[in-house]
């Protein structure tokens, strides 16, 4: 890039960590106000050195760290207790112990958010990303193995002479001038760049957009949406009725279910016998069966207090003398088929969990009218127990 | 190779540091008697809490130590001996316990067999919570701190006269070792002395909580010694405000840890606000007690926060001194807060004082008595130079 005759800066490279610490001692101390170092890394001492005050940019993320924690916590009160207030967990609308996470991170991010740009902005000049130290000899010099020092042309204290005189005093390894850009352009709005962004933008939006709106509805995408086979109570070609759903073949019996021969019979069924024996296992099924399935009407232990509170006719207790006097096969049917306004529990419980809960049943009815005998056998069996 | 050719000359101490120890020590002691006699509970609760100040700082001490070496610390090695005379408190630690162990009966419900053998709950943790075995943790816990501090300390002396570096190296590996022992032995001390005084309840991240205090106190005490010696030319020359930087830094970042922990703590209880947790808080939340909430709040968090957030602060020598001083105080509260509360009808009192008198007026006499022993900077120590050029860049 062509340079003008205007000059930008003068600036001189040292050969070791020691000598660019003293130059900017040297520097600064003969008042030079406008001047820079640079390095290949980071130098320690250099702030003080170079009499540097302590950077402004900590009370910009100050400020947006604190604005981001009162945005946070404003915007959680608005929306979670003004706005749409909801109870979540029993907690009051205003839970500021919840709140103080989210508001950290927003704290966080805001802070973090605002230095970067801050830095880029008011300390880099963004968007200006052209610097008339770019592309010198100077800068090749410093970014390698030399330490540098420049002093700009706009100092006040600005006199070529003696500044090559202060700097070969220093002991300077080179001096060098640099002069002004012929026109400080910002590449960054060329209309070229600018082209290229808007390209970028098009291009990414407009293939998402295609991608996900049209190319997977199209052949062959689209082969997991359209698939060769029937969802249920689809209309077929194939088949003579044009009726997808295929009806049981006559006789058919399913893996693991028996025929039940008493289907829509109002009988008593005293041929049904209970195939389970009442061992600890089985009452312990029925007992979770009946929990899941029966309580919520019946009650916890069959006196017909519904947990339901009133919202359907409370049914009557399995403690009474008929239902106690019901056969195994007759609570089963019932269980089944179901009564009155009781459904048929035949698709939700397998017939073995069924016959369980009758056994289930006879071990609650049995203990709430337990007879004396029973309550010895029981002393008795305490009394083994303890030996 | 690492070496350095520091000399420095052994500077005493002034004997107004041992008389300010032994005022406060003698009135803690006279105060903590005329209390033992006239309300006896109150008392031991009050000693119980200088105790747990005191065993703060100096198993925190111990832990910088060991960090320095397994962190490769240069920054802190002109200071460390004074984190060292601070961590001399472990070895009287034995000591300091015996009052306590003497009244096991009047500090801790669970003691009590009839009690226990009536609570469902406490029979459950009777396993872990009975006298015999409580002694022992309380003993092993001791022995095996004090064993890492003679070592440790051991070494570290030794390196003065003989400038071996193999004695680094030694200590590196004892540290090494020492801080996930310190993890467990912390968290059975804090939940043996502090968690089991309301034995009903329960919080696993109560030993990070100790942990993070004691960390936060022990850094404090050692702040205030470190800008006190060097304001009055008992340190190095050459240690400079760069070094109190990377101890207000650290402050920083511990009062920040310990805010986090506490209210992590906090958060998880309020928002399952099951009973068989949350009463603790409630306690402290009841009967006047929020107000030492708010205040613990106030003081171990949001004002040191404040104080120490630019950089320009981390390295005052003035503010540091506050601050330190301030994160005692607050430290003291933050026991108070743990301890008091748990006992019903208990308000402030002069009793109170014989905490901040007696543990402060301890910690003086054993830094000055180890002061006596030891030279101030680790002049055999291969990292002092460079702990002396260091730097904040």
């Amino acid at each position: 890039m062509k340079r003008t005759d205007k000059l930008f800066a003068l600036a001189a490279t040292f050969n070791s960590p020691n000598d660019i610490i003293h130059a900017a001692k040297v520097i600064a101390d003969a008042r030079y106000k406008n001047f820079d170092i640079n390095t290949p890394y980071p130098v320690h001492g250099m702030d003080k050195a170079m009499k540097l005050k302590p950077s402004k940019l900590g009370y910009i993320t100050l400020a947006s760290g604190l604005s981001g924690a009162a945005f946070a916590m404003f915007f959680m009160w608005w929306a979670m207790s003004v706005d749409y207030p909801q109870i979540i967990g029993g907690k009051p609308f205003f839970a500021f112990p919840a709140f103080i996470p989210v508001a950290f991170e927003v704290t966080v991010l805001f802070a973090t958010l605002s230095t970067v740009i801050g830095l880029l902005t008011f300390m880099f000049g963004f968007p200006n990303n052209k610097h008339s130290l770019h592309e010198t000899e100077y800068m090749k010099k410093v970014s390698a193995d030399k330490f540098g020092a420049v002093i700009y042309a706009d100092d006040s204290l600005f006199n070529e002479s003696k500044i090559k005189e202060l700097f070969t005093s220093l002991k300077a390894s080179s001096v060098e001038l640099i002069y002004h850009y012929e026109k400080v352009s910002y590449p960054i709005f060329e209309p070229k760049f600018l082209m290229f962004l808007i390209a970028v933008a098009v291009v990414t939006s407009g293939g998402t957009y295609f991608t996900l709106n049209k190319l997977l509805f199209m052949q062959p995408f689209n082969w997991m949406v359209y698939q060769d086979k029937l969802s249920s109570q689809e209309k077929s070609e194939f088949s003579q009725d044009n009726n997808g759903s295929r009806p049981k073949v006559e006789g058919t019996v399913a893996k693991g279910f028996l025929p039940y021969p008493f289907a829509g019979q109002n009988i008593p069924t005293e041929t049904l016998a209970n195939p389970l024996l009442p061992t600890k296992e089985v009452l312990k099924l029925g007992e979770k069966k009946y929990l899941s399935f029966c309580s919520p009407c019946h009650g916890n232990y069959a006196e017909g207090d519904s947990r339901l509170r009133g919202q359907f006719p409370n049914p009557p207790t399995l403690h009474s003398t008929r239902a106690r006097e019901f056969s195994d096969g007759m609570i089963y049917h019932i269980i089944t088929h179901g009564q009155n306004v009781m459904p048929g529990y035949e698709s939700q419980v397998t017939r073995e969990e069924r016959w369980a809960i009758v056994n289930y049943i006879r071990a609650l009815q049995r203990a709430k009218n337990a007879k004396d005998s029973d309550i010895e056998e029981i002393q008795k069996g305490l009394l083994n127990a303890s030996k | 190779m690492l070496q350095n050719n520091i000399e420095y000359q052994k500077k005493e101490l002034p004997d107004k540091l041992s008389q300010l120890g032994w005022i406060l020590f003698g009135v803690g002691v006279i105060l903590g008697v005329i209390g033992f006699f006239s309300d006896h509970h109150r008392t031991l609760l009050n000693y119980l809490m200088a105790y747990m100040f005191i065993l703060s700082i100096g198993i925190g001490s111990l832990l910088l130590i060991a960090l320095e070496y397994v962190g490769g610390a240069d920054w802190s090695v002109p200071i460390r001996r004074v984190v060292e005379f601070l961590a001399a408190i472990i070895i009287i630690l034995p000591i300091l316990v015996l009052p306590l162990v003497f009244n096991i009966h009047d500090i801790f419900h669970w003691a009590h067999e009839e009690a226990v053998s009536s609570d469902a709950i406490l029979k459950g943790k009777s396993p872990y919570l009975n006298v015999t075995f409580f002694l022992i943790r309380v003993f092993a816990v001791l022995a095996i701190w004090g064993l890492f501090y003679y070592l440790l300390i051991r070494n570290s002396n030794a390196q003065d006269k003989s400038r071996d570096q193999l004695l680094t190296k030694k200590n590196i590996i004892l540290s090494a070792i020492f801080i996930p022992v310190f993890a467990i032995t912390i968290t059975i001390t804090a939940v043996d002395w502090l968690m089991s005084l309301e034995p009903h309840w329960f919080s696993t991240i109560f030993g990070v909580y100790f942990f993070a205090s004691s960390v936060v106190a022990s850094l404090a005490a050692v702040t205030l010694f470190v800008v006190k010696l060097k304001e009055n030319g008992f340190m190095h020359p050459q240690l400079v405000d760069d070094h109190l930087f990377s101890l207000g830094a650290l402050q920083f970042a511990f009062i920040n840890f310990w805010a986090y922990i506490a209210f992590s703590q906090y958060l998880l209880i309020w928002y399952a606000n099951l009973p068989e947790e949350n009463f603790w808080f409630l306690h402290r939340w009841q009967h006047g007690w929020e107000y030492l909430s708010i205040l613990l709040i106030i003081t171990h968090f949001i004002v040191p926060y404040a104080a120490l957030l630019s950089q320009p602060a981390k390295m005052e020598p003035k503010r540091l001194k506050f601050i330190s001083v301030w994160i005692l105080v607050a430290h003291f509260i933050d026991i108070y807060w743990l301890v008091m509360p748990n006992f019903e009808g208990y308000y402030f009192s002069w009793i109170d004082l014989v905490v901040p008198l007696l543990a402060v007026g301890v910690i003086i006499l054993i830094f000055n008595y180890r002061a006596k022993k030891s030279n101030l900077v680790p002049v055999g120590d291969p990292k002092l130079q460079k702990g002396l050029d260091f730097r904040v860049p």
